[in-house]
């Protein structure tokens, strides 16, 4: 058997942890640089706030209503998930951490008639550790549990769909296109072939959805019936695209700004590069204008710097990426966004040999690093970084609602008046 | 809360000169972690400002351990939270009646009501107080 243990609300939930004023009433968390809405309160969903809404023009709506704004604190969220993370390590020696506020769980070692009761000590204790409400769905297979967990709210908490007979109860009136792993072209498809249910899936012919909907597909389907075709995957997959791209609040027009902007964002994804052991044969850099401002004369542009040898040096990828700036930087045009997009990962173990004229990262460079990632890590991002990055920094993000980050930092734990 | 661990280094080499007559005792160096946070998932730390707790030893500026996985039982010092603010008080039971208390002369109990807003946040376990 497997669960599937999912926080409520997780962003507005952090954020009650260390604001228990904010219970009970309506919170919005908003995108890095405040620009919309991206996780919602239930009393912020009752409001009918959609995620999404643009801030500006929902301002006045939320000062209406007493609508707690908060801008994102990952530093916080991180922390928090890989709290509920380790409670759950104890009720199962297989997790699955699928996303920031969801992990698989197997719970074969449970007896089945135990499983509701296991549940609820689940929920109970990272409530009580962490402070976190969180809901679970428990079933024979992941694609069941998640159709469980997604009724967990109806059932105090705990789901268990078990029997099979009893998930096909559930399966007749469950959307297909809610689905996991069906997704909306695939729901349309099948709603025009009389397939709207889960439970429709489940009644159709093996071969007609392997040739429709492939091998995965029926993957899927065989998960809805009972039989488990997906593993937990315990260890997280190697990214394959290593991203950092930022909208500025204000557009920036000066090519020093676009440069220092470009330099950070790389000196962050290099530091995720490091840390997945990883070297980078291919960077792109990306800026463009507002396309959703009218009368605003428009450009963007992309440009790819290869490397002979991967690297994963700081200072050689700030290069190659200020060099990618300088081929497509246009002046008089007001740029909205920019990012580096790292590609052609290789492993570390794997890219070492690749060029006998090239030489890898020289070891004080590798050294230098090391040095650089750990300051940065115990002291802050940004603490140590290169010149190219600039000083003020005048284009970064705005995080006007920004709480503090409780856990990863000692100036800005939780205080408490007595 | 992650903690680096220190191992000391074998000191002695195997051929030349004589051997530390440590190495047989080789231990891990201490860490302070571990004395003092049993549940690091449901740890955190508190930063105490105000004076009403002086009597406990808790003085302004102090830093709380607080773990949130203990039950919290009578004589306890907790952190909790009335009718939406955080406090520090020390759980006692007076004539039959649950009250939190400040350890100060100047501040009144407050009692704990089985309807009123007041909840358990966390019980504190140590207090950092800079000597």
């Amino acid at each position: 058997m497997y669960a599937l243990v999912d926080c409520n609300n997780f962003y507005a939930s952090c954020e009650r942890v260390f604001q228990p004023r904010l219970m009970g009433r309506p919170v919005v968390v908003l995108s890095n640089n405040d620009g919309c809405v991206i996780a919602r309160s239930q009393e912020a969903k009752d409001l009918d706030i959609p995620m999404g809404a643009h801030y500006h023009t929902w301002e006045a709506a939320f000062r209406r209503n007493n609508v707690i704004v908060c801008s994102s604190n990952y530093p916080l969220y991180g922390d928090m998930s890989a709290r509920v993370m380790t409670v759950l390590k104890e009720f199962s020696p297989h997790v699955e951490v699928y996303s920031i506020d969801e992990s698989f769980l197997s719970l074969h070692h449970v007896p089945v008639a135990d499983l509701l009761r296991y549940g609820q000590r689940m929920r109970q204790t990272v409530a009580k550790h962490v402070g976190m409400p969180v809901g679970a769905g428990i079933a024979a297979t992941k694609t069941l549990a998640k159709v469980a967990s997604k009724l967990s709210k109806q059932h105090n908490g705990v789901c268990v769909l078990h029997p099979q007979a009893k998930a096909e109860e559930v399966l007749a009136t469950f959307p297909v296109s809610k689905v996991w792993g069906i997704g909306g072209r695939y729901a349309r498809f099948l709603q025009g072939h009389e397939i709207s249910t889960a439970l429709d899936l489940c009644h159709a012919k093996d071969s007609w959805i392997q040739q429709h909907l492939s091998i995965v597909g029926l993957r899927t389907v065989m998960e809805l019936r009972g039989t488990p075709c997906l593993s937990l995957e315990e260890v997280a997959p190697r990214k394959q695209v290593i991203a950092v791209s930022r909208t500025f609040r204000n557009a920036v027009k000066d090519y020093t700004a676009l440069s220092e902007a470009l330099a950070t964002y790389t000196a962050r994804a290099a530091e995720k590069l490091r840390a997945q052991q990883c070297g980078c044969t291919i960077i792109k850099v990306h800026v463009a204008t507002n396309i959703y401002q009218d009368g605003l004369s428009q450009y963007g542009n992309s440009a790819t710097v290869s490397f002979a040898l991967p690297t994963d040096y700081t200072p050689r990828l700030v290069k190659a990426a200020v060099q990618g700036l300088k081929t497509i930087y246009r002046p008089g045009y007001a740029y909205k966004i920019a990012g580096v997009y790292f590609m052609g990962l290789v492993a570390e173990e794997e890219g070492s040999q690749l060029d006998l004229f090239n030489t890898p990262t020289p070891a004080p460079s590798r050294a230098l690093m090391k040095c650089m990632d750990r300051i940065n890590g115990e002291h802050g991002r940004g603490t140590l970084k290169l010149a190219a990055e600039g000083g003020t920094q005048p284009w970064r993000m705005r995080q006007k609602h920004l709480s503090q980050r409780y856990t990863t930092r000692w100036n800005e734990v939780l205080k408490v008046g007595v | 809360m992650k903690s680096p661990l220190f191992i000391p280094l074998l000191q002695s080499r195997i051929a030349a000169g004589f051997p530390s007559p440590a190495d047989d005792y080789l231990d891990v160096a201490l860490d302070l972690n571990e004395h003092l946070i049993a549940h690091p998932a449901a740890t955190f730390y508190v930063r105490v400002a105000g004076s009403s707790m002086e009597g406990a030893g808790i003085f302004d500026d102090d830093l709380l351990i607080v773990d949130r996985s203990l039950e919290a039982t009578l004589g306890n010092i907790v952190v909790a939270v009335i009718d939406g603010d955080f406090t520090v008080k020390r759980l006692v039971k007076r004539r039959n009646k649950v009250l939190l208390v400040s350890e100060h002369p100047d501040y009144p109990p407050i009692q704990v009501h089985e309807e009123s807003e007041a909840t358990i946040w966390g019980v504190v376990t140590y207090c950092l107080h800079r000597c």
